[in-house]
Formats: structure tokens, sequence, C-alpha cells
């Protein structure tokens, strides 16, 4: 079997000082000489550049030239209203499957004459299989070329208005593609820590001297994969493979906001994605349980697999921990799972069996820390 | 001081033993966030799982490197879990045991092996 691949900047990771870990199949930097509990709090403070080329991006087309078409065309499989999207927005969406369950999130951009996608890394293979098999009419091109970095705090916009203009006058979800030393950059403001901030594609030849060019501005350190855990935890955002999967449906991991009122009972476009009938009706009658925040009392973190029970003995679980960790921003630990929906409300207390005592956590709403996203 | 194969290092203090991770252990854990400490007077047979440390990456366990009794442990770590972090081999002590043999601390490695266990 081969080795996991390498990042484009490999070589300034190497520079910088990063601690290199197999993840999705690349070999990424989990973190520098700072450590995990630095960069995550730095990046609230000033600013973080992530290398997140692992991602996939993916380009879709049709004849027509109109995104509209392959937008349309893409509602076959996710239950987003992306028909409505205008040009230069973004959109976050889910795959589903027949079962109602969810097979990826991803990033859906409307360019005018085609879509952008940004897929997880470890499903690019399944959803490139999957819309190929099933968008007839749509040429779907993963992009080779392209790096793939985001930076994120709120000193985020001032670092790359530097070098873009043009970033700043974007908002939360807009997609522009601003020229910089002669490349084209794909830049949307958005990302996944809970932080204002921007993700940028860039080409292969171009993508160290960007990421350079940013390291050089006041306020910007290089982050690793262990921090954007972390920070993106306290934000409560799902990870996929962890907080999302194939069994769980987008209603029961609170992604509901994702299903267009469109794609719902009495749109425009009512169902016509997998799993319809499932989500459709969680939508009505609520889902059997629910994504929530979990608040461990104490010091302990309590992280992925430790079961939730409705009392401190006996009795079966009425839940499980999908992602837990510490949380530097608010320096006690903080957990998401899924909880069956009687036991959901926020308040309730629960206890969380960590290494065969039942500790108390509380269910609270998500995200942990509100995000400071500029809309 | 003596070490283990675990990283954990061994100091003789009067008829009792020291017990903490190396500062090779401390780096490559990370930034500790929580100990789970043993309770004192607890018995404990060599290999039993001691304390928990959580780091902001995993938890980790550390196992008893002698027979013998638990008698006092760290308060300081369940305020500040970070002194493992700042001071591994001084502030950052976990427990401390009375064993049953003080001499069996000879069949640890001593500060060269340990080096080179480390590599």
């Amino acid at each position: 079997m081969a080795g996991p691949r390498e990042l484009p900047l490999k070589a300034l990771h190497g520079r910088l000082g990063a601690r290199m870990v197999p993840f999705a199949g690349w070999e990424m930097p989990v973190q520098y000489a700072p450590g995990v509990l630095r960069e995550h709090l730095h990046t609230r403070a000033a600013a973080g550049l992530f290398d997140v080329s692992h991602m996939g991006q993916v380009l879709l087309r049709t004849a027509s030239g109109q995104a509209t078409d392959a937008a349309r065309a893409l509602e076959a499989l996710v239950p987003a209203d992306l028909v409505s999207l205008p040009e230069g927005r973004q959109r976050y969406a889910v795959f589903t499957n027949a079962a109602g369950g969810i097979e990826d999130d991803l990033m859906v951009a409307n360019r005018g004459d085609h879509l952008f996608l940004i897929v997880n890394a470890a499903r690019v293979e399944a959803d490139l299989a999957l819309l190929r098999a099933g968008l007839a009419g749509v040429g779907v091109t993963p992009v080779a070329d392209r790096a793939l970095l985001a930076i994120q705090g709120p000193a985020a916009e001032a670092a790359l208005a530097a070098l873009v203009p043009a970033a700043a006058a974007m908002r939360f979800m807009d997609v522009a593609r601003p020229a910089w030393q002669g490349a084209e950059l794909w830049v949307s403001r958005s990302g996944y820590t809970g932080e204002d901030g921007f993700e940028v594609s860039v080409p292969l030849s171009h993508a160290e001297a960007l990421a350079e060019a940013l390291l050089a501005r006041p306020g910007v350190a290089p982050i690793g994969l262990g921090a954007r855990d972390s920070l993106r935890l306290e934000a409560g955002l799902p990870l996929y493979g962890h907080d999302l999967d194939a069994a769980t449906s987008p209603v029961e991991a609170g992604l509901d906001w994702s299903v267009g009122r469109a794609r719902r009972d009495g749109g425009a476009r009512t169902g016509g994605f997998p799993g319809a009938p499932r989500i459709l009706a969680e939508l009505a009658e609520g889902p059997v349980r629910r994504r929530v925040g979990l608040l461990p009392e104490g010091r302990a973190p309590m992280r992925e697999g430790v079961a939730i029970f409705p009392d401190a003995e006996g009795g079966e679980a009425v839940g499980t921990v999908t992602s837990g960790g510490f949380a530097p921003s608010l320096d006690r630990p903080v957990a998401m799972g899924y909880v069956a929906a009687a036991f959901a409300a926020p308040g309730q207390t629960l206890w969380g069996e960590l290494r065969g005592r039942r500790l108390p956590v509380t269910v609270t709403p998500l995200p942990f820390r509100p995000s400071t996203y500029k809309r | 001081m003596k070490y283990t194969e675990d990283h954990e290092w061994l100091r003789a203090e009067g008829d009792l033993v020291v017990v903490g991770i190396t500062e090779y252990a401390a780096k490559e854990l990370g930034d500790i966030v929580f100990v789970e400490l043993p309770e004192p007077e607890a018995v404990v047979a060599k290999g039993d799982e001691v304390v928990v440390i959580e780091s902001v990456k995993a938890a980790s366990d550390i196992l008893a490197p002698l027979d013998g009794e638990i008698v006092e442990v760290n308060e300081a770590l369940a305020k500040n879990p970070g002194l493992v972090n700042e001071d591994p081999t001084g502030e950052g002590w976990f427990f401390k045991m009375r064993v049953d043999d003080l001499a069996a601390l000879d069949d640890f490695m001593d500060e060269d092996d340990y080096a080179e266990h480390i590599g």
C-alpha cells in the first residue's frame, strides 16, 4: 500500500517545525512548536494560517454554461436549495443517502457559469463516484493543481486584504476570484473555526509564496490540525466520520437549516433528494435523537465514544459522545454527541461514563463559543 | 534518578519513591489539561494503571512502577495540570509511594540508558 500523500507545502511545514501525522490518507501538520493550546488561542486572538490542501476541490459544469443548471442537477443529491444560490455566494450542503443519512458535508459556490465544491479529504473518491453516477449531463472535474489555505481569526481580514484588497469587502459566505501576482485565487469568506476568515484556493505554482506572504503579515502564525479540531469543536461545527455519518440524518445532526425551504413540504421543489421521506418526516415530527453540546462537570475531558446515561447508576445509555476534548478558549472540557430527543433539552443533567465512573454532564446549546462571522 | 521504559522517572526520597514522567514524555503528550491521581493509601501492584493524563490530544495511563502503597499525591496538579509540561521532573511529580523493596530501583534504567532508549 502506498504511504500517505504529501502536501504541496511539505517543505514549508518542515521549515516551520511542524510535527507531521497521517490523516485521511495525507501527511498533515498536526502542530507546530507552540503546540495545540497556544495555536488555538493565537487563532482566536490574532490569525492562524492552516494548510487544508488535503480537502477535495471539484468543478461542476453543464453544456449550457449556466451554474443554475448544475445547481438544479446537484439538488438530486443534496437537500439544500441550490437553485436560489446567487452568483458569488457559497452554501453549506450535505450529500444524503437513501436511508436519509449523510454521505459527506460540503460547500457549494455559484461562480456564474459553473459550481465549485469543497468536500472532505477522506470522502473525495466516494463523492466523485456519487457525482458521476448521479448527475447526468454534468461534467465533474476534480481540481488537482491547486492548494487550499485557510486564514482565520480577527487579524485574517487585514492580512489577506494587504495582498488582495477585494477581500475586505466580502461578507460571510461570499466567493470571489481576485488575482494575486498573476495567479487567480479562489477566495471564500468562511472557515471551520467559528472565526471570521477566508479559505483560499491557489495554483500550486503560487501556493508557497502565498503562504509565506500571509505568514509575513502581522499576527499570522501557522496552525496545525490539532488546533483546527479544538477550534471547530468550540464552534459547535460537526466533523464528518465522527459527528456525521451514513446513519445520521441532517435533522438529527441539527443541520435542518441546510434543508432548503423550497425542498420541504409545501415548497416549490419538495423532496427529490435521497432519503427525503425520512428527512421530511423528521422535520415534521422531530428526530428520535439530537446532536447536542455537553458540558462535563469538573476538568476531565470526555472524548468520542463515552456513553451517556440518564442516571448516576444503572439504566440504559441514552446517547454517546461523538467529539470531545479540552476547549482552550473556555478553559474547560466540552463535548458534543447524540442523545435521545427526550433528554436533549438544554439544562438537562446526564451522566457520562468515564473509566467506569459516571460523571455529570449538562446538555447545552451549540456553539460553545459564539462565532464572529462578518455577515 | 531512574527511568522506566514507559517514560516515568523514579527518585528515592528517604524510604519513599517519587514518580513522574520525563521531559521527553511530557513533550510528546503535548499540553496536559487534566491529571487524575490515585487515592492516598491505595495499595498498588506493579503495572496497575494509577494515573490518567489527559493532553489536548489524548488520554494516557501511567502504570505503578513497583508494588507498594501510595502515600502522597501532588494535589497542585488538580488546579494546574500544566505543571507537568513546565517542570516534569520537579513541580510536576505525580505521587510518592512506599515500596516493599527499595533495592528494586536498581533494576531500572539510569540516565544514560534512558537517553539511549529514547534515542
